[in-house]
């Protein structure tokens, strides 16, 4: 039996197309994937992400709770609101979930973790939570909702309650608020501006509708993942899980080394990996004729060895296949990819696609 | 509801024939498969003079989401390709029994068309 948001009969309202996704009943989309991308790219879409797990930590040693749990360190949040993107290791370095994590006072962070790593994560950080004191509240009361794209943030505004539009016209990037039961942060999945709104969920279909009124069209999971890709952000499974390194997933960069006495999870054989050198680098790949990369698609560097595209689409921005990929650390900018037993010629490029409706790509 | 038209012959794998005046086949996919594929925007098509056997891959739609293969519907050899899908693939998603055909076929055996599922069978096996 799926799970349902609260957000559900809107949804089919909307002539969404339902599937399960990580034991949800979710709109894959409402009619059209890549029309849905475009609206996001060039206006204003909303994605319901109810299926997201929102945890609130507290206690008066949840600051050096979460330097331990996390890769990276939440010592960096020195404003209330204020995100960090990280992820969170198990004992060998493989990476449990990515999360977002939102310094709200000196004993009370919040944390918004997968839907699809829910059980998974609140037992492992309940569990290491125990020693710190610091308790854990899941956080099913609410409702989230990311408004995406250049014109999100001013239609989301006209649709807010006033008192919580007023703080939310204040957020710089990356920044979040707290306005009574409700919360908007300046975040998002898409490489374009916008919010992501936790709201009562009592409240959730109203706010729905309220952003229908002002302009904003729903759109589903299939963008949501098109978007991501273009903008070169990792999925949670897909790019990276418990048997991958973040060293290897591209996500080196989340990983704070300094100060070198902070112990956190995972720390040590991470450590020795990247002492040792490691083996592949994360890329973007890039077909240069027609067809689309897949996950799994073979990648081949000539005379250096081969990779794997980790998630591969068509890019509805720059109507072209792309993909992230492991290739070996060495590898060059060009590269063979084996789509049904040929070999296509493919380019290596940063895995950044497209970013505020831009293509990245010379 | 998917529109099936009645003049057709239809496959379990839900391909459409339509027997043209020439002595030629032509196949599409129908309007249940575009719907269920979602956005195309890549189409492999077989080359002009290949022959396959009934139920052969012998094409495949890529949709953003998957690639699927496309299987002959009786053997014969491909004696058209729509070369418009290589720019417009999303035709097949707007117009899956006209603009969107495939390729069109010389039968070995015309009779096999006669084995294939009519509108209103094909209609029952997609409510089943």
């Amino acid at each position: 039996m799926s799970q349902k948001t609260p957000l559900y009969e809107k949804h089919c309202q909307a002539g969404g197309k339902m599937v399960d996704f990580a034991g949800w009943d979710m709109p894959i989309n409402y009619g059209s994937q890549i029309e849905e991308h475009h609206q996001v790219r060039q206006d204003a879409g909303m994605f319901d992400v109810s299926h997201m797990t929102v945890l609130d930590l507290n206690g008066s040693s949840v600051k050096p709770f979460l330097q331990y749990l996390l890769a990276n360190d939440v010592a960096k949040l020195k404003t209330a609101g204020k995100a960090l993107y990280s992820c969170m290791l198990n004992a060998q370095g493989g990476v449990i979930d990515d999360l977002i994590v939102y310094y709200m006072t000196d004993d009370w962070f919040r944390m918004v973790v997968n839907a699809g790593t829910r059980d998974k994560d609140i037992a492992w950080i309940t569990k290491q939570a125990e020693p710190f004191n610091v308790a854990v509240q899941v956080r099913d009361d609410v409702a989230m909702i990311a408004v995406q794209g250049p014109n999100a943030r001013h239609k989301a505004q006209a649709a807010l309650p006033p008192d919580v539009a007023a703080q939310a016209a204040e957020l710089k990037k990356f920044v979040g608020a707290a306005v009574g039961d409700w919360f908007v942060a300046r975040t998002g999945y898409t490489g374009e501006d916008g919010f992501e709104i936790m709201v009562p969920e009592a409240q959730a279909e109203s706010f729905w509708d309220a952003l229908i009124e002002a302009g904003v069209k729903p759109c589903g999971l299939g963008a949501r993942d098109t978007l991501r890709l273009e903008a070169g952000m990792n999925l949670y499974g897909t790019d990276m899980d418990e048997s991958i390194s973040p060293l290897i997933a591209g996500l080196g960069w989340t990983i704070a080394w300094e100060p070198a006495e902070r112990n956190f999870i995972g720390r040590a054989p991470i450590e020795a990996e990247k002492n040792a050198g490691v083996k592949y680098r994360w890329a973007g790949i890039l077909l240069t004729g027609k067809g689309v990369l897949r996950n799994h698609t073979k990648v081949v560097v000539e005379g250096v060895g081969e990779g794997e595209v980790t998630s591969g689409t068509f890019s509805p921005t720059l109507k072209q296949a792309i993909g992230l990929a492991r290739v070996p650390a060495n590898a060059g900018d060009s590269c063979s990819v084996e789509i049904r037993g040929k070999l296509l010629s493919a380019k290596i490029v940063k895995p950044v696609f497209v970013r505020d409706g831009q293509s990245c790509i010379d | 509801m998917s529109e099936i038209p009645s003049e057709l012959r239809y496959t379990k794998s839900h391909e459409w024939l339509r027997q043209e005046d020439d002595g030629t086949v032509t196949v599409g996919v129908t309007d249940h498969a575009q719907e269920a594929l979602g956005d195309l925007v890549f189409v492999e098509l077989p080359e002009v003079g290949s022959t396959f056997a009934a139920e052969d891959a012998c094409c495949v739609v890529e949709s953003v989401k998957a690639a699927s293969d496309v299987y002959m519907p009786i053997t014969g050899e491909v004696v058209l390709i729509n070369d418009r899908l290589e720019e417009e693939p999303e035709i097949i998603n707007s117009s899956p029994y006209d603009d969107g055909w495939l390729f069109s076929i010389k039968p070995e055996n015309m009779d096999d068309l006669g084995e294939l599922m009519d509108s209103s069978t094909y209609k029952q096996e997609l409510d089943e």
